[in-house]
């Protein structure tokens, strides 16, 4: 039945359906209004969680790890410096392989201090050994917070998992939402089958121990294979989705209009709506545009993203976040995927909507208009003043 | 020699299955001095047990027996605690 509701709530309904074993959690602007509902649900006896309301967001990410070698599912939200403060002990769950799943409700970093979104917590996580998901809409963030947890349970990715929705954007404005019903989500995430759980007095393991250079690089590569493994699991618990739902999920991103395009944005989160509708109106007149919109960033999906765009001319990337010193990450990583391919588009980056600076159709206009007479490889600031 | 895994055949995030392994890892290889214990003069008063940072002070049925050479760092706690100067420290020189 479809509803209205913030994507908070749509998160925090996925999280109640879902009903994990430990939810730890600090509150930050913009996600406090999740830790809220979701205390509200702990409060009322909705759900039988144990909800830890830790002292920051680093004793957050510490609690799941401990709830998760425990042996319990564990579910966090956070922001921009909450992120950045949790980030130390994002790397340890990842290390230890724990299937954490955190909403990423997306926020500048400081300084200046700023409440507004963008994706620089996302890009500070990117190298952390999380899943990261980006979602466009607060139906995608629903359904991605409840897909997300048989990605990162399947026992040969177990990593913990992000789900990125714009702050305030998506976070804070009503939409509409058709949530699954309650028996639906739970028989889709299934039960939690732990691995090695520290209650499991009967059979004893050691967690995080010591590993000097004869095994610290085994235990990284092993990691990586984590990872490897998560494109494959990824399109088998979407496929299933979508059957479920009866929403077109259907691969790592979303080609909009692609397929004859000869001008294309590639871009993640929210702006991906603000896109299409640019894409609609320059299709009316004629000029063949698309879009690719990210689902799934790390791991990157590049030999699909390399099929999806080799037949366009121009690709603007556009990078919510800066890599100061370098060009935005979305940028390297989509250009790197073409690095020994003959047939490729020529390429320019765009740097958008900092601290939560507007980024309106005219903008995704200008972007469109400018590409044919862009200098490839060019580092360009969009709704910026010159 | 130990045989070390490949990357593919260490366990899901290092975990250590069985517990407890402390005592199958020796790890008092970089001891510069070394405790001795002098049974004669000892009291079993266990200052030296109740203190050592590493477990490495031998004991049954509460008298000391001796000191586990496989895990004890040379820290000198021990030695500095004995109220009877029971146990000397005494440079390592490569002899087990």
């Amino acid at each position: 039945m479809k509803k209205t509701m913030t994507g908070h709530k749509a998160v925090a309904e996925a999280m109640r359906q879902i009903e994990p074993d430990v939810v730890a959690v600090y509150p930050i602007t913009p996600q406090s209004e999740i830790a809220e509902y979701y205390a509200q649900y702990v409060a009322d006896g909705i759900v039988h969680t144990e909800l830890v309301p830790v002292e920051s967001e680093h004793s957050a990410m510490s609690a799941c790890v401990g709830a998760a070698a425990a042996g319990a599912r564990v579910m966090t939200a956070t922001a921009s410096q909450g992120l950045a403060l949790l980030i130390e002990v994002l790397y340890i769950a990842a290390g230890l392989r724990l299937p954490i799943v955190m909403a990423l409700v997306n926020r500048a970093l400081s300084a200046p201090i700023n409440i507004h979104c963008d994706h620089a917590d996302a890009y500070l996580a990117r190298d952390a050994g999380a899943i990261q998901i980006f979602a466009e809409s607060a139906q995608e963030a629903y359904d991605y917070m409840i897909m997300a947890q048989r990605i990162a349970e399947n026992e040969r990715v177990r990593l913990p998992l992000i789900v990125n929705l714009d702050g305030f954007t998506l976070s804070h404005s009503v939409q509409v939402v058709e949530p699954l019903p309650d028996e639906e989500v739970k028989q889709f995430v299934g039960e939690f089958k732990p691995v090695y759980p520290l209650l499991d007095v009967e059979n004893p393991a050691t967690w995080g121990p010591f590993a000097m250079p004869d095994y610290y690089f085994e235990l990284k590569r092993a990691q990586q294979a984590g990872m490897e493994t998560v494109p494959e699991v990824f399109l088998k618990v979407q496929e299933e989705y979508a059957k479920l739902s009866g929403r077109p999920y259907k691969g790592f991103f979303e080609g909009y209009k692609l397929e004859d395009a000869e001008r294309a944005i590639v871009i993640m989160g929210s702006t991906a709506g603000t896109a299409k509708v640019v894409v609609d109106e320059l299709r009316k007149k004629g000029e063949k545009v698309g879009l690719l919109k990210v689902w799934l960033w790390r791991p990157f999906p590049k030999e699909e993203i390399v099929k999806a765009l080799s037949h366009v001319a121009k690709v603007a990337v556009l990078d919510r976040a800066l890599s100061f010193g370098n060009m935005g990450a979305l940028y390297l990583d989509v250009t790197s995927a073409f690095v020994h391919r003959e047939e490729r588009p020529t390429f320019v980056n765009y740097i958008y909507g900092l601290g939560g600076r507007d980024t309106t159709t005219e903008h995704i206009e200008q972007v469109f208009a400018e590409l044919d007479a862009a200098r490839p490889g060019e580092l360009r600031y969009l709704g910026l003043r010159e | 020699m130990l045989q070390l895994k490949t990357w593919k055949e260490v366990t899901i995030g290092g975990v250590v299955p069985g517990g407890a392994t402390p005592e199958a890892n020796k790890t008092g290889s970089w001891r510069a001095e070394r405790p001795v214990w002098n049974e004669e003069k000892c009291i079993h008063c266990l200052q030296c047990w109740l203190r050592c940072p590493d477990d490495s002070i031998l004991i049954k049925e509460e008298k000391v027996t001796g000191i586990d050479y496989e895990h004890c760092k040379g820290c000198g706690v021990c030695a500095g605690v004995c109220p009877v100067d029971a146990i000397q420290m005494v440079p390592e020189r490569g002899e087990r």
